[in-house]
């Protein structure tokens, strides 16, 4: 077949999001010369989505969006952008896709970064009740953000206590409402954290008077006039002008399927993040990945994948290769505490917490998880000493002196917990 | 309006002005490699990271508690290291020379 010179060719990449738009930029500094087109539903300029729950949802006025890249800077790379745009399919045999306008593009490289949705569970009555949101996007947190202002209770209930539901309750606190959090599991943050840090976040929020409820299991919504009744099969049923659902994602993987491509907990894809087929590349929160340092495929909900993946993409496309191989690590901000977590703590059989002084009247402290003598993850608390220390220690496999880690005389420093 | 000049690890210059926001949006708008911002600005990635040319440290000023936390263990710490998140654009910081850490 004739093959195209470098400069006609055209990657395709659809969502526009922090691994798609980063990805773009990617490929113009790995020196694509050919067109670049990236697709997404949200007819938004890409923005920064972990504000959405945090910042954003917190302010007093109408708050602003945080732009992942000014405008001016997707002309300048010659980057177009179809904002707004619904992709239904891919024909990987004749390496096109196609939109539901009937419109179709012709692509030499795609990149999938179809990220995911929030899953909504079915509970009787949520279909008919008012005021129901969760949140993934810009549009899902101005709707949150105007139905707390123009409620008058504003009474909310947070149906999933896990990160995106306690930064949405400490967030809408600030800005007046009354909180609610319903959490399925003994503990919040059941999946993610130790019981130490689930224990952590239940005081923070208990002493900012937003109400943790845990085993509680929603099965209906009851819905009047004016508000609606959250209903628990422990017979408990809560108040309810505001409903947020933030109870985890539904991966977007119908074009993956229509591509015919490699399905497993997410798009597989290789180190290079090619998927099974050698013209479509998949990075972000979509991906299933093999991670070199738990040795094991992993897919990850994060900024830090989305970014890193969307390197090693572009690189990739370019003819270069570069492999992904990073420590993972996420972040949350809920009301004046900042945790940092380096690592996948997945599989631990010891947690040793320590707590420093803190600066002033606040926390610092640090959850140290270990499989055996191996440390797999840190959660840090307004500790960011240890945060990046323990993302060291993670990568190097440094051996850690347990006994000096409990050592609370000690402080966290480059040798302090050598083994002898 | 200041104006900022950054170098990059691979010895790009790329001269910069803004009057408003912080160093790292000022570097990721004009495509500074080796800055990317991930975190949006909110002190938690370090992947903003810059050395501040030492005759213009006085202009930059000493970074904050929870920078200097994030800073001190990092592989490319120096004296003169601040992230660029925290150092807000103004006139204050008129004509700095910041190399790029990473």
């Amino acid at each position: 077949m004739e093959s195209l010179p470098d400069i006609e060719k055209k990657c395709i990449i659809i969502g526009a999001s922090h691994a798609g738009v980063n990805c773009a930029f990617s490929l113009r500094r790995a020196g694509w010369s050919g067109h670049i087109e990236v697709f997404d539903k949200d007819d938004n300029l890409p923005y920064h989505k972990p504000p959405l729950s945090k910042a954003y949802l917190s302010a007093k006025e109408q708050a602003e969006i945080d732009l992942l890249f000014p405008a001016e800077n997707y002309i300048e790379n010659d980057i177009k952008l179809h904002l707004g745009k619904t992709i239904v399919s891919i024909d990987s045999n004749d390496k096109s896709i196609s939109l539901d306008d009937g419109e179709k593009y012709k692509y030499d490289k795609l990149v999938l970064a179809t990220g995911a949705r929030p899953f909504i569970p079915i509970i009787e009555g949520l279909e008919m009740a008012e005021n129901v949101f969760a949140l993934r996007n810009l549009l899902d947190a101005s709707g949150i953000a105007k139905a707390v202002s123009l409620s008058e209770n504003k009474q909310v209930v947070v149906i999933g206590g896990g990160y995106i539901g306690l930064e949405i309750a400490a967030s809408l606190k600030k800005s007046g409402a009354e909180i609610t959090v319903l959490e399925r599991e003994e503990r919040v943050l059941p999946r993610v954290t130790a019981p130490e840090m689930s224990d952590f976040f239940t005081r923070l929020h208990k002493d900012h008077n937003v109400e943790l409820l845990t085993n509680k299991n929603v099965i209906a919504i009851e819905s009047t006039e004016n508000y609606n009744t959250v209903m628990c099969d422990d017979n408990t049923s809560y108040r309810a002008d505001i409903i947020v659902i933030g109870v985890g994602i539904q991966l977007n993987l119908e074009l993956a399927h229509k591509a015919n491509l490699e399905i497993e907990n997410g798009i597989k894809v290789n180190e290079f993040c090619q998927t099974s087929n050698e013209h479509i590349f998949a990075i972000g929160d979509c991906t299933f990945h093999y991670n070199p340092r738990y040795e094991r495929y992993v897919r990850l909900e994060s900024v830090q994948n989305a970014v890193d993946q969307s390197k090693v993409a572009a690189a990739a496309i370019c003819g270069k290769e570069v492999h992904y191989d990073t420590i993972p690590w996420f972040w949350s901000d809920q009301y004046d505490v900042k945790l940092q977590m380096v690592g996948l703590s997945y599989g631990y059989t010891e947690v040793i917490k320590r707590v420093e002084p803190g600066k002033g009247d606040q926390v610092c402290e640090s959850c140290w998880y270990f499989k055996d003598e191996e440390l797999l993850a840190v959660d840090a608390v307004n500790n960011a000493k240890a945060y990046v220390l323990g993302g060291k220690f993670i990568k190097s496999k440094q051996p850690i002196d347990k006994v000096k880690l409990r050592d609370i005389s000690i402080p966290i420093k480059p040798k302090s917990f050598l083994k002898e | 309006m200041a104006k900022v000049t950054f170098i990059t690890s691979d010895n790009e210059t790329i001269k910069t002005d803004g009057n408003s926001g912080n160093i790292m949006e000022l570097a990721v708008k004009n495509n500074v490699n080796g800055i990317d911002g991930d975190c949006g600005g909110v002190c938690s990635c370090a992947t903003c990271h810059v050395h501040v040319k030492p005759e213009f440290w006085e202009k930059v000023g000493e970074p904050g508690e929870m920078e200097q936390d994030m800073l001190e263990f990092d592989d490319n710490v120096s004296d003169y290291s601040r992230l660029g998140c925290q150092i807000p654009v103004t006139e204050n910081i008129d004509g700095i020379v910041l190399n790029v850490a990473n």
